[in-house]
């Protein structure tokens, strides 16, 4: 377990105030609280960190014990007997009660053992942290509505993940994140979709696009193709001269709106056409005398 | 029909023990809607999160009200481009390889 400089994550040299403790630990409160950094997780780990500092060096008995031992605090509990037997005081003098253990790191809970009971007199509730998971899904999977059970903390939750969910979206689950404290509600849930894609299709918020290979022939004289959708196949008629990268657009044929029930974006597909290789002789002099006629 | 759920402020102030004109402050910057009937002032329910938020500015960071406004409207607005940044990311991978 490595020692922990707690005047350093302050910022602070070893002779500091009262006044410079409060005035460093605020300062830095304000720039890595989880409220003004949502989602944040290396704002979240220093807030522990300076709350931790904050918690030592704010209380003088505390910080006392934190200079007496400095690197050698290991040795903490022989100097806590000797004082004992000096003393003969009541057993239970320790101001370490009110000992909770969360979000303090190994070697405060070894020297301290756990959070001080210094600031019970202006207790404030906290709300839970929030927890954020990432769930995985393919495109095909979020073109309907669904429910899934999740497993949270060794809880399930059964949620609804409704069809158009967008690659990185979160959504909320409410109560279901970390423990308040002091009484204060349960954080939440957050879930952000990552939304891989094993389809053919590029998709654009609620609109497809799918590239279409065309032979020269189809695309010089029309004629029927059959053409792929999310929810199967569809017959379309090519216009005669298409040329290569048009564009045209199938109405309601591509992916769900993100919660407006049985409202669609559209499937636009792009027209590649494939010319003919290793031409025949026959086919050649069919071309130069295509290309004369021009 | 949607139902509404309220939060009457006098309750809300003694359970987390703040003043009444703490509320009153945070609506006069327009920061929350306060609901007044005959008998008692309100909360929406879907604000608890966002005033709790601003008490534990207030109280824990002892930010002044009106950094508690500059604050949110900064925080919406990352939000904002954090949202309009992931649609690009999307954009972009469609656009790539099309």
């Amino acid at each position: 377990m490595a020692y922990i400089d707690y005047y350093k994550i302050l910022g602070l040299s070893k002779n500091a105030t009262e006044n410079e403790i409060k005035k460093a630990y605020r300062k830095l409160a304000r720039k890595y609280h989880p409220d003004l950094n949502p989602n944040d997780k290396t704002a979240e780990q220093k807030f522990k960190e300076i709350n931790e500092a904050n918690e030592v060096l704010s209380h003088p008995e505390n910080r006392k014990k934190y200079d007496t031992y400095g690197e050698h605090w290991e040795h903490g509990e022989d100097y806590e007997k000797a004082k004992h037997q000096q003393s003969h005081q009541q057993a239970s003098g320790s101001p370490f009660e009110n000992y909770s253990g969360e979000d303090f790191s190994d070697f405060f809970n070894d020297m301290f053992g756990g959070r001080t009971s210094g600031r019970s007199g202006n207790q404030v509730k906290f709300r839970g942290q929030d927890f954020n998971a990432q769930l995985q899904l393919d495109l095909k999977e979020v073109y309907t509505t669904h429910k899934r059970t999740l497993t949270v903390n060794n809880k399930k939750i059964r949620i609804t993940i409704p069809a158009g969910v967008q690659n990185g979206q979160v959504i909320k689950i409410k109560g279901h994140g970390g423990k308040g404290v002091n009484g204060g509600p349960n954080g939440d849930l957050l879930i952000e979709f990552l939304i891989t894609n094993s389809t053919f299709f590029k998709r654009d918020g609620s609109n497809l696009y799918l590239t279409k290979d065309l032979d020269l022939y189809k695309a010089l004289l029309g004629g029927e193709i059959v053409i792929d959708t999310m929810d199967g196949k569809v017959k379309f008629k090519v216009k005669p001269e298409t040329q290569n990268g048009s564009k045209i657009k199938l109405k309601g044929k591509g992916f769900p709106k993100y919660k407006k029930q049985g409202e669609f974006g559209n499937l636009f597909i792009i027209f590649n056409i494939i010319m003919p290789t290793t031409l025949s002789a026959k086919e050649k002099e069919l071309f130069t005398e295509l290309s004369k006629l021009r | 029909m949607k139902t509404t759920q309220l939060i009457s402020i006098k309750q809300f102030c003694s359970h987390y023990d703040v003043s009444t004109t703490f509320i009153s402050a945070l609506q006069e910057l327009d920061l929350i809607e306060i609901v007044i009937t005959e008998e008692d002032e309100y909360l929406h329910a879907r604000q608890l999160h966002e005033v709790e938020k601003m008490m534990r500015l207030h109280y824990d960071l002892h930010i002044n009200l009106e950094g508690i406004d500059a604050i949110s409207n900064l925080l919406k607005q990352v939000q904002d481009l954090k949202k309009e940044n992931q649609i690009l990311k999307n954009k972009l991978k469609t656009y790539d390889g099309l």
